[in-house]
């Protein structure tokens, strides 16, 4: 009878722990969205910031989100589909190997702060790329680098070894079989993973506050020249993004209407994350459903 | 006809030149990766060295002095590099969040392995999944506007704090130590819970005894990584724990961690100064607790193998 | 009785006079080791031209790893030892080139792997990555690889379709006329009918005995109906040897060794 009642509140206290994580979560998603929406408008959204006035927006800051992001992408798939590759095709089984990992590991682990400051020296003194988005995307490559390679490995790794075979014995170099035929069937794997690295990527302040910077530069919208200084395009240009924003006017923030700007902030982050969810999910199964399914192409 | 096979079989093709090409972009891929990693060592570790070559402050009191005010220099004509409040800070916020974390990722990681059917399991995944989503900068925002507040109303001082910066930590952490002690339950092997049940032990019996029991080197990698996480996270933190370079004598009063010393001072150093490169000192410290973590973590697999 | 009883170094290898017999490949003194498991350990065998030789024996006897050695497939995955004869070169070194090499050795598997590409794809793929780009050429070797196979008349109006909708021994012949796509030599055969049903064995079976004209066929088989049914010559392994290798009507009613008589008689296996 002891250990039944003993049982039953372990189970019980069990179940009231997960409740409880569910309702945190809740209460942070419910908190941030009530707090936030009522302040999202299309002028919130594409105008420019305030620095000493209420009715700032955040467009700038968007836009430099995505296209760091972008750039990010654009910079860290070669090489990390690069080192996926090598690591589940090329690298031998020996200690140099374990030694990569090792440092991919480390890598993966860093603070982002620290990942953030060396960038903030290597590119922006070393270098003289000065706070520029520029050095902003690379910081975010270096923190983005291991998680996209960890992923494209196991989702080549899970593509059945047949496949690899039946390209081999054809006469194909590996290197073909692997692009031409592996990774179309990890595709779905790789997918989900780059998605949702950019969920992580989209949020992240700490690396970039020394590296693109803490100002928004007035670019002109209707200026689509990549060498012109007050183009959007333009790599050289500080760049402030939404997550550094937020920090930014919540640390030294004076306009008076602070709180509602990062709480309007926080939940455009917040949707995007959310956004990024499905959109992992969602185009991992779609291509998923696609290239299982019998039907003609 | 005959010859002529002779001859491809022997010399280079198209596919020789193709798997030299792949394998020359992919080893350089591969070799970046490996030189940032290397890089960031060095010239984090060069810097942060400086502080005790160049300007001869002392590593004594760099560990345990509590003055932190680089710029000037001591009545020994050292610098005062005393980091211990910053490491005192780190270190606190890290381990307090650990605690709270632990006995609500093994229940919540319990209740998704051993308790909750398909559906129940798949809301927490995706709670958990949504929880590591969230920016840490929304955290910090959260941390501003509710916790800093919650702590003042039902602890009292100011809310920032130690206090503060673990419980946003703690929620920051939870879904790493959750999904990797799920992991490790789901890493014993089923036969472990069935004898256990069909000798008459009850469900919790058997979760007490034999599963954690046989997880426990699972879950502690999973604690040590989401401490790792913890003692590394910068802006959430930083914006709740008040920022001052005092030793703290109390979960309540204003302190500050290594990361938001970081984060606030290397904008308002000169490079090559004195105040600068005792930051890239604190910045080091990251990095070197980073690899323990790591050497940690690799320390209790092995372990837990034997 | 105890499979590990017999004595492993007694065996027969008929031999074939490179006078009478034209010979497709050759090994000798073959080893195979996957890290420190000596996996393989005396492969001396002679192929003649133009026949089918069927290697036999109990799982894990080391047959497959033998077969895929010929064509080199299991280069980074264990170590192999000795000569491979391949007119007149041993290929079995790191100056050869292994990818011509698989393109003149083909090789069909266990379970059928197709790309998940249409038919068409799935024959035309590595021609394409070959070189070939005549499409009127392509479409040729489509049809008469799919009609060596025995899986035209099945599938012409349906060459676009994804080679994954095809039934387990569809897909397996569609393997086969893949394989064949390269106009290889020999053709290496693992085990090409243990994950299907009879009737499609039977269909793989007549194919076999159709593509022996213009091809040496060498196949592992779990199946002694089958190795009897379509095989000129047979090799019995037995843990890691070669036992007897012979003529397969000698090899299976009079076979020289006792552990093959008990094997084909199905006291083990």
């Amino acid at each position: 009878m002891n250990t039944k009642l003993q049982n039953k509140i372990a189970i019980t206290i069990i179940k009231a722990i997960a409740i409880m994580v569910v309702i945190i979560l809740a209460f942070l998603i419910g908190r941030i969205l009530l707090q936030g929406l009522p302040h999202i408008s299309w002028h919130f959204l594409t105008s420019p910031s305030r620095a000493f006035t209420a009715g700032g927006g955040i467009g700038p800051q968007l836009f430099n989100s995505l296209y760091l992001l972008l750039l990010t992408l654009i910079i860290s798939f070669p090489i990390s589909l690069g080192a996926g590759i090598y690591l589940s095709e090329y690298a031998p089984k020996n200690g140099i190997t374990t030694v990569i990992r090792m440092a991919i590991e480390v890598l993966s682990s860093l603070p982002s702060v620290v990942v953030g400051l060396f960038g903030f020296l290597l590119f922006v003194v070393q270098f003289k790329l000065g706070y520029s988005i520029l050095s902003g995307a690379i910081a975010l490559t270096f923190f983005n680098l291991p998680l996209l390679t960890r992923n494209i490995e196991e989702s080549i790794n899970s593509v059945s070894n047949l496949q690899r075979e039946a390209g081999l014995a054809l006469g194909m170099s590996k290197w073909r079989t692997v692009n031409k035929i592996i990774l179309p069937e990890a595709l779905p794997g790789i997918v989900t993973g780059i998605v949702l690295s950019a969920g992580r990527v989209f949020g992240e302040a700490a690396a970039l506050i020394y590296t693109a910077g803490q100002s928004a530069t007035n670019v002109n919208f209707s200026n689509w020249n990549p060498f012109s200084s007050t183009s959007p395009l333009n790599l050289m240009r500080p760049a402030e993004t939404l997550a550094v924003h937020i920090w930014k006017i919540n640390s030294e923030g004076i306009m008076p209407d602070a709180t509602a700007v990062s709480a309007g902030a926080s939940a455009v982050l917040i949707i995007a994350v959310l956004v990024f969810n499905l959109m992992a999910r969602f185009l991992g199964n779609y291509l998923y459903k696609k290239m299982t399914s019998a039907e003609t192409k | 006809m005959m010859d002529k096979i002779k001859e491809k079989i022997q010399n280079n093709s198209r596919e020789t030149r193709q798997e030299l090409r792949g394998r020359i972009l992919t080893y350089c891929a591969i070799g970046l990766i490996l030189i940032v990693v290397i890089s960031i060592f060095l010239f984090v570790a060069l810097k942060g060295i400086a502080t005790f070559t160049q300007d001869k402050a002392s590593l004594k009191t760099f560990f345990t002095g509590t003055n932190w005010n680089p710029g000037i220099l001591g009545s020994d004509g050292k610098p005062l590099v005393g980091a211990l409040p910053m490491i005192a800070g780190s270190f606190g916020v890290t381990i307090l969040a650990a605690i709270i974390a632990t006995p609500f990722a093994i229940g919540t990681a319990l209740y998704m392995t051993e308790i909750a059917g398909k559906k129940g399991r798949n809301v927490l995944q995706s709670v958990i999944e949504l929880l590591v989503g969230i920016p840490s900068v929304v955290y910090g925002f959260i941390g501003l506007t509710v916790v800093v507040p919650f702590v003042r109303d039902h602890f009292g001082g100011s809310g920032y704090g130690i206090l503060a910066g673990s419980f946003i930590l703690f929620v920051m952490i939870l879904p790493t130590v959750t999904s990797m002690t799920v992991d490790a339950l789901k890493a014993v092997p089923k036969h472990y819970k069935s004898a256990s049940l069909a000798l008459g032990a009850t469900q919790w019996q058997t979760i007490y005894k034999v599963l954690l029991k046989a997880a426990i080197p699972g879950i502690l990698t999973a604690i040590i990584f989401g401490m790792a996480r913890a003692f590394g996270e910068a802006l959430a933190v930083q914006m709740v724990i008040g920022n001052a370079s005092l030793l703290p004598t109390s979960l309540l009063t204003p302190a500050s961690t290594l990361t938001s010393v970081l984060t606030m001072g290397i904008g308002n150093t000169v490079m090559g100064t004195t105040a600068n490169n005792a930051l890239w000192s604190l910045a080091l410290i990251l990095l070197l607790m980073s690899l323990i973590f790591n050497i940690l973590v690799r320390w209790i697999v092995k372990k837990g193998r034997m | 009785m105890s499979i590990e009883q017999y004595d492993l170094t007694k065996n027969y290898i008929r031999p074939l006079d490179a006078d009478k017999h034209e010979l497709a490949i050759e090994t000798k003194d073959l080893q195979v080791f996957y890290g420190e498991n000596h996996a393989f350990h005396d492969g001396n065998l002679k192929f003649e031209r133009y026949k089918i030789t069927s290697l036999i024996g109990a799982s894990g006897c080391g047959k497959s790893t033998y077969l895929r050695s010929l064509n080199r497939m299991n280069d980074g995955i264990g170590r192999v030892t000795g000569q491979i004869m391949y007119r007149g070169l041993d290929i079995n070194t790191k100056k050869i080139n292994v990818y011509e090499v698989r393109k003149h050795i083909g090789m069909v598997f266990q379970r059928p792997n197709p790309f998940s590409k249409s038919i068409r794809e799935n024959i035309i793929f590595a021609l394409k990555e070959d070189g070939q780009k005549n499409k009127k050429k392509l479409d040729e070797i489509v049809e008469k690889s799919l009609r060596s196979a025995a899986l035209w008349d099945e599938v012409k109006d349906d060459l676009d379709k994804s080679a994954l909708a095809l039934s387990g021994g569809q897909q397996q012949r569609l393997c086969i006329a893949r394989a064949i796509a390269m106009a290889p030599d020999i053709l290496l055969m693992d085990e090409p009918c243990s994950a299907l049903d009879p009737i499609s064995t039977l269909k793989i079976e007549e194919t076999m005995i159709e593509l022996k004209k213009n091809y040496t066929i060498i196949i592992v088989t779990h199946n002694m109906q089958q190795a009897s049914r379509v095989s000129d010559y047979t090799a019995f392994f037995h843990l890691g040897h070669v036992i007897e290798f012979d003529k397969t009507r000698k090899v299976f009613t009079n076979p020289k060794i006792q552990a093959t008589d008990d094997y084909v008689s199905g006291n083990f296996g």
